[in-house]
């Protein structure tokens, strides 16, 4: 079966502390940390944005699988923070990569499950042998309301895979989605910052969705969490991808490798694909992952993964997430607001 | 119709110098240009496209700007460096971001391309994207 080729991950070079939120808030540093286990969160820079993070992780995705650009049949976007309302981050990306002008782009949107839907289309299209190399691109640069929830979480990043016939290093043996109409996380039209539903993002949203994916998984494959090596969850907070691990049944050293929420953030698009990417930098050949992404609104996708021994000659084609997470730049609030621009002037 | 300020044709025809550093070198005496060239000094027009965007670049110099233009005003002080490609000594003025301090510039001359918003015109006009250069992680 198909599956991965290379896969590249960009994250910015600023953080921001909890702490530091917490202060100019007026927030019990120790209470928000407790409730998110998030230590810091990345923030783009002034002139970063979801387009520029995608550039850069795809380039890196396609140094990996070593492929020409132009043997690319589509690029595909998922993302819930366009730079532009209407004009499309994909486009972009086939010159900035280098790609074919016949093929297909296009950008989509289910809040943080986009690209994993985006990546199973790319599975479907290179299975039924009608594209060999397909571009996949997880990118955010969300906003959340100043001193609300999600100004501790929400953060910025991007993770890209090139999903190929030939030449794999990790093969997607199958997978499954589980949707729903659950409002619990919506952004209206002009509004500049999304809302949710509080405690209702937890029950019903996220941990039936995710349980439900996943274990309608293991159960078509006839798979146990024994069976898997690692399990990586969409990751809002540290908190739910442990709690979810642990209703399906899995211990805590298989989640650990795939989380890495508490020092970069949520990442909305690319949050459970960052730790994946995490998990494909580090893991032994032969090892099964367990993939659960989550969008609110709402849904989840799972696919089981098996590493290929041709993994570990492409850990050295680009820079590892963990390089990127070493290598940092921290920001007080005031910096934060510019970045984010959440400084308007009134004329 | 609001009024722009980027001309969007002459960003649009060069969109390939500024997001893989297209550049052209002479098939008589192999002199490199970036921005490209049509034609050479040496008078030969066979010119061929080269890229520039996988190299090693070290930082030549720099300085640091706080009085900039009005596209760069949110984002003043800002570093403007001279950036040479090794392997066809070619050389790009260019603003250098994600500088934590000057002293970051002075321990390592290695920088890396990365791909950044130029300009945005306005609220309404279009998004300039191209590359910009940074301090690589040397590990």
């Amino acid at each position: 079966m198909a599956g991965i080729s290379g896969w590249g991950c960009y994250i910015p070079r600023y953080r921001i502390t909890t702490r530091e939120i917490a202060r100019v808030w007026g927030d019990d540093p120790l209470r928000i940390r407790d409730l998110y286990l998030i230590e810091e969160k990345t923030v783009e820079s002034y002139d970063e944005d979801a387009t520029t993070m995608a550039v850069e992780a795809a380039r890196r995705a396609i140094a990996r699988s070593a492929i020409d650009p132009e043997d690319l049949d589509a690029i595909l976007v998922g993302t819930e923070s366009k730079p532009y309302a209407v004009k499309p981050i994909a486009s972009i990306l086939i010159d900035a990569v280098g790609a074919r002008y016949n093929i297909q782009a296009v950008d989509s949107e289910f809040a943080c499950k986009a690209a994993s839907d985006m990546m199973i289309l790319a599975l479907m299209s290179v299975i039924n042998g009608r594209y060999r190399n397909v571009l996949v691109v997880a990118t955010d640069a969300s906003q959340g309301e100043p001193g609300e929830h999600l100004d501790y979480s929400a953060s910025a990043g991007s993770a890209a895979f090139v999903i190929s016939r030939d030449n794999t290093c990790v093969e997607v043996e199958d997978f499954y989605s589980y949707c729903s109409d659950t409002p619990d996380f919506w952004r209206r039209e002009c509004c500049p910052y999304p809302a949710h539903g509080e405690g209702f993002t937890g029950e019903p949203a996220y941990f039936r969705h995710i349980v439900s994916a996943a274990r309608g998984l293991m159960e078509k494959m006839g798979l146990r969490p024994d069976d898997f090596d690692y399990v990586v969850l969409h990751q809002p907070n540290a908190r739910f991808p442990v709690r979810a691990a642990s209703m399906l049944g899995f211990p805590i050293d298989k989640v650990k490798p795939g989380l890495v929420v508490d020092r970069i953030g949520n990442t909305y698009n690319a949050s459970a694909l960052l730790g994946l990417v995490n998990v494909l930098d580090q893991a032994r050949p032969g090892s099964r992952i367990l993939l659960v992404t989550y969008g609110s609104g709402a849904g989840s996708n799972a696919m089981s993964m098996i590493v290929k021994d041709s993994v570990e000659e492409r850990r050295g084609r680009a820079e590892r997430l963990q390089d990127m997470l070493e290598t940092k730049i921290y920001v007080d609030y005031s910096l934060y607001s510019r970045f984010r621009k959440l400084i308007k002037m009134l004329q | 119709m609001p009024a722009y300020t980027v001309p969007v044709p002459r960003y649009w025809r060069r969109i390939g110098t500024y997001y893989r550093l297209e550049a052209s070198r002479c098939r008589n005496c192999g002199r490199v240009y970036y921005p490209p060239r049509m034609r050479c000094v040496c008078g030969c027009k066979d010119m061929e496209k080269i890229r520039l965007l996988g190299g090693k670049f070290q930082l030549i110099d720099f300085t640091v700007l706080h009085s900039v233009s009005e596209d760069f005003e949110k984002q003043k002080p800002i570093f403007v460096g001279i950036v040479e490609e090794s392997s066809t000594n070619v050389r790009i003025i260019t603003q250098i971001v994600d500088v934590a301090d000057v002293s970051d510039l002075e321990k390592s001359r290695e920088v890396e391309p990365v791909f950044r918003v130029v300009k945005r015109d306005g609220n309404v006009g279009i998004i300039c994207y191209g590359t910009k250069f940074r301090p690589k992680i040397v590990g």
